[in-house]
């Protein structure tokens, strides 16, 4: 069989002009949907559209096959307008076997586009599902279009000869799914078909049995008489400039290889795997040329401990975890705080408490990050709004670390690390540095050195060790302020926690205003955090086309915030707050501002739809 | 010449400007004194080297020392440690411990900083007992001690700090005793000349909530009974007159009386760098009252190191991909432009 592309766009069939389309691909976790998914939204990112993913994992990676709970999903939205979320209404939807159809086709639109495997909805599979009759077979999916493909069937024969087992001919399978969208979305095969070649460079037949599975899958759409038309949508009219996808977790690395390198560091990360973190610790540990050492300590504490040891060695530190890691970073960051060193701390938050759901998005773990260690003990706190934002995030923090000498917690989620999204390449040149200095060695008889000595914005300075006669201890007893020596005094007590507290106030004079989409005053104000930027951008917009008069502000550092927040707040009627958590963020500004704000949450694991957001506003609008 | 030119530090040197503040009469004393005596009989720079500790009596010690220092959390000095000399290896790196930061809330940190052989020196003190908490039983006290968290006698199985070293393939593992001041300089150099883990069990007199705890191996009278000084390519032989031996029964040690028959050559003789921790293993395992226990160097042998391995990936990364350039990362693998 030919593995050429020619002849892929000139279809035959009708092909629809289409804004925006939400694809989910569903099966068992064996069944590569998450490679299907990645797949296509590299092809439709290659193609010009906008888009944004949302893989979603099932919590037990052996979970049985067929079964409910091991089904996995990869949503994407593709566009040629800008959006902000990966959709929540899909338009097509592929449903590898009965399970899958089960837990997923509550999402998929009426009339929408569902293709099932139809080789799988046999006995057995219907059983695993709990259906007890076959709902291909029945009325119950009347009222979408569906199309029964063989999918096993068909791939086996493609690729017969090939001399695989049925196991390995199974395994194809997603790559006839793949080329059955890829024909209906009019995509090209050929960033797939290069994928196979490299991928699979070493098992030649298995490359030739993908790349027949994915033409069989294409030619399929294209011969069947089932599908009488194909869609088409157009470029994005995205900024200029060079694009590639990346997911947050990816750029929350890459972000801090450009923080280190703008700095003039070499880059710590001490880090225990945890879901949804680890995909930092994987990335960076594969990026050793750029000067990068990633421990994998034996727990949590030692994780946070060792980057805290690199710290005072004079090295950029990090360390990754997700809120039960953080959980049991606490008395290490703490320490951090009262050795006034700069650090990163980054928590991709989860479904808690406990182990909760550890891969489900969640944004429950702000006032833990603001207030989970003893005593006062102030850190600056930003949080990432999208994937693309992971990167810049990275390194506002590190600049705020640095020029302060205070950890930095950066708030992250499984929604936006996961998640991917078209990520315009910066020029190294254009970032701006982070500049750092150290004391220089000292001779015996010079004044002695003051560890804790303070510059105007309360910063201490770096001392290295290996620095002639800068010799001097930190740790975790209350500090003098200046010598650094231990003191119990009272009054040196207060002073150095109003000190700390002021330092981290400080940070507000370093990172720039809150800016607000729509006007300036009015009746609403959608204020959010974190991983619902996209959720609430896309419902004010909404909002704002119906002539609403409605704004959005979002914030990214929560400690501290933002200087000009409080005269923005008071500007409004009303402020609503979005989060995925039972109202944190509402807690803090309520605290803080002495205003009133009305709480939107939700907490089922799942990021906001947008119409939940627009609701809520029409119902305060009136 | 240009060394001639360099200070020569005394032991006086290395003391901070801090007043020492353990309880007169403590062993702790003692082995500051010698750490100090050692670095400068060693021609160790202050500025090159850091001290780290936990929570405990013995964790001050970082204070004390007019060194780099980090008086960090309790039982996590190990992984402190990890991330200083992982990152800079041009430091030499001491932990100081105690029982109960080691062994009870850093058993964990103890035992993966010795397994990963990362080139750091851990000087465990042990007086058996919780001094800064004022008295409470520790990991290492002996089965029914009584005190004021264990009224009716402590009911755990102690640690053995040696064995547990050791069982966590430990590359160099020594004993050494507070008042012994020149077997405590010696080792302690051994210690700091090892390269990899250094782990040094030092008995330790609290004598504030634990007096005597180790009076067997210290007092004049008896201590030649109760202790043997291990050396390597020697025989095991001890006593006030030199008189008795270890012998090996098969696989169990023995007390033996030399004489009547049974000459040095019968003896267990020491093998510090025996490739497998058997023998030291062995040794550890020697108790008082029935055995003496063995002080001196258990163990030392070349193994790969963590820090150094460490950063040899790093310089083979960058050997592969010399001039590895960020922007030229950013531009990988699948791009488009958009005009
Ligand atoms: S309590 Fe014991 S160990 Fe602690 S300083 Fe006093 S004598 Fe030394």
């Amino acid at each position: 069989m030919s593995t050429s592309t020619e002849g892929q766009t000139e279809s035959t069939k009708e092909v629809v002009q289409i804004e925006e389309a939400t694809i989910r691909f569903c099966g068992d976790s064996g069944d590569g949907m998450q490679l299907a998914g990645t797949q296509l939204t590299n092809t439709s990112a290659l193609a010009g559209n906008d888009v944004a993913t949302f893989p979603d994992f099932p919590a037990e990676i052996r979970a049985p096959r067929g079964t409910l709970a091991g089904v996995s999903g990869f949503q994407i939205s593709f566009a040629s307008r800008d959006i902000f979320t990966p959709g929540e209404i899909v338009d097509a939807m592929v449903a590898m076997n009965p399970a899958a159809l089960k837990t997923n086709l509550a999402d998929l639109k009426r009339g929408g586009v569902l293709i099932a495997n139809s080789d799988m909805f046999v006995k057995k599979g219907l059983e695993q599902a709990g259906y007890e009759t076959n709902p291909l077979a029945d009325d119950s999916l009347d009222s979408y279009q569906l199309f029964e493909v063989p999918m096993t069937k068909m791939t086996r024969l493609a690729v017969e000869g090939l001399d695989l087992t049925m196991k390995e001919a199974d395994r194809c399978r997603n790559f006839f799914a793949m080329g059955l969208v890829f024909w209906l979305y009019g995509r090209s095969l050929d960033p797939t078909l290069r994928f196979i070649e490299s991928k699979f460079k070493r098992l030649p037949a298995i490359a030739e049995a993908n790349k027949r599975a994915l033409n069989t899958g294409y030619n399929y759409g294209e011969t069947t008489d089932a599908f009488t038309s194909s869609y088409q949508v157009e470029k994005a009219k995205l900024t200029p400039g060079t694009y590639r996808n990346m997911t947050g977790n990816e750029l929350s690395a890459w972000g801090l290889i450009a923080a280190a390198k703008l700095s003039n560091k070499e880059l710590f990360l001490g880090s225990y795997p945890i879901t949804p973190a680890s995909d930092i610790l994987h990335e960076l540990s594969r990026r050793k040329e750029f000067g990068i050492r990633t421990f994998q300590a034996e727990d949590e504490i030692a994780a946070v401990c060792s980057a805290i040891g690199a710290a005072y060695a004079g090295h950029m530190a990090l360390t990754t975890s997700s809120g039960p890691g953080i959980a049991l970073k606490g008395e290490g960051m703490g320490l951090a705080v009262m050795m006034e060193l700069p650090m990163i701390i980054i928590n991709v938050q989860r479904g808690g408490p406990s182990t909760g759901l550890p891969t489900k998005t969640e944004q429950s773990d702000l006032l833990q990050v603001m207030f989970g260690r003893n005593g006062e003990c102030p850190m600056p706190v930003i949080a990432a709004k999208s994937p693309s934002d992971c990167f810049q995030t990275s390194i506002d923090a590190w600049r705020i670390a640095a020029r302060l000498m205070t950890p930095v917690m950066i708030l992250s989620d499984g929604y936006i690390a996961n998640g991917s999204e078209p990520w315009r390449i910066p020029k190294f040149s254009d970032l701006e540095p982070i500049p750092i200095s150290h004391p220089g060695p000292r001779a015996d008889d010079d004044e002695p050195f003051m560890p804790y000595a303070r510059d105007e914005m309360l910063a201490r300075p770096w001392a290295l060790p290996g620095t002639v006669g800068l010799m001097h201890r930190v740790g975790g007893l209350e500090k003098s302020d200046g010598d650094g020596n231990v003191c119990y005094d009272p009054d040196n007590h207060q002073h150095m926690i109003e000190t700390r507290a002021k330092k981290v106030a400080n940070a507000a004079k370093l990172i720039g205003p809150l800016e607000v989409m729509g006007p300036e005053k009015g009746k609403l104000l959608v204020l959010s955090w974190g991983g619902t930027y996209g959720s609430c951008r896309t419902a004010v917009t909404q909002l704002q086309e119906e002539g609403q008069e409605v704004a959005h502000a979002h914030i990214r550092w929560i400690n501290p915030f933002p200087e000009n927040l409080s005269e923005i707040l008071s500007s409004y009627e009303h402020v609503l707050i979005p989060e995925l958590n039972m109202g944190q963020l509402s807690l803090l500004i309520r605290n803080q501002f002495l205003i009133n704000t009305i709480n939107l949450n939700k907490v089922k694991g799942k990021p906001f739809a947008v119409e939940e957001i627009v609701v809520k506003a029409r119902d305060i609008l009136g | 010449m240009a060394s001639a030119e360099l200070p020569v530090l005394k032991a006086s040197d290395f003391a901070s400007d801090q007043d020492v503040r353990w309880c007169p009469g403590c062993g702790d004393y003692a082995i500051l004194a010698q750490m100090k005596k050692v670095m400068a009989t060693m021609g160790m720079e202050r500025e090159k080297t850091v001290f780290v500790s936990g929570i405990g009596c013995s964790s001050r010690f970082p204070y004390y020392m007019n060194t780099y220092g980090m008086h960090s959390i309790h039982g996590r000095a190990p992984a402190f440690a990890t991330g200083i000399k992982s990152t800079r290896p041009d430091l030499t790196v001491f932990v100081i411990t105690g029982d109960g930061d080691a062994l009870s809330i850093g058993g964990n940190h103890f035992m993966h900083a010795i397994r990963r052989n990362v080139d750091i020196n851990i000087i465990l003190f042990n007086n058996r007992i919780y001094g800064l908490t004022k008295g409470q039983y520790s990991p290492t006290s002996e089965i029914g001690k009584v005190t004021k968290s264990t009224p009716m006698g402590s009911i755990d199985n102690p640690v053995n700090p040696i064995s547990l070293a050791i069982g966590c393939e430990a590359a160099f593992v020594a004993r050494s005793v507070d008042v012994h001041i020149k077997h405590l300089g010696e080792t302690l150099k051994r210690a700091a000349q090892h390269k990899g883990v250094s782990f040094v069990e030092i008995y330790q007199n609290c004598n504030v909530f634990n007096d005597g705890a180790f009076s067997y191996a210290t007092d004049k009278a008896i201590k030649s009974d109760n202790v043997i000084e291990i050396e390597h390519g020697k025989p095991l032989i001890f006593g006030k007159n030199r008189d008795k031996g270890i012998r090996l029964n098969g696989m169990q040690p023995e007390v033996v009386e030399l004489g009547k028959g049974i000459t040095e050559d019968d003896l267990l003789f020491h093998d510090e760098q025996a490739p497998e921790p058997t023998l030291a293993y062995l040794l550890s395992r020697m108790r008082h009252p029935e055995f003496p226990e063995p002080i001196g160097i258990l163990r030392a042998v070349d193994a790969p190191k963590y820090d150094q391995q460490l950063n040899d990936q790093l310089a083979l990364a960058k050997e592969q991909k010399p001039n590895a350039d960020i922007d030229e990362l950013f531009n990988s693998g699948d791009t488009w432009t958009v005009e």
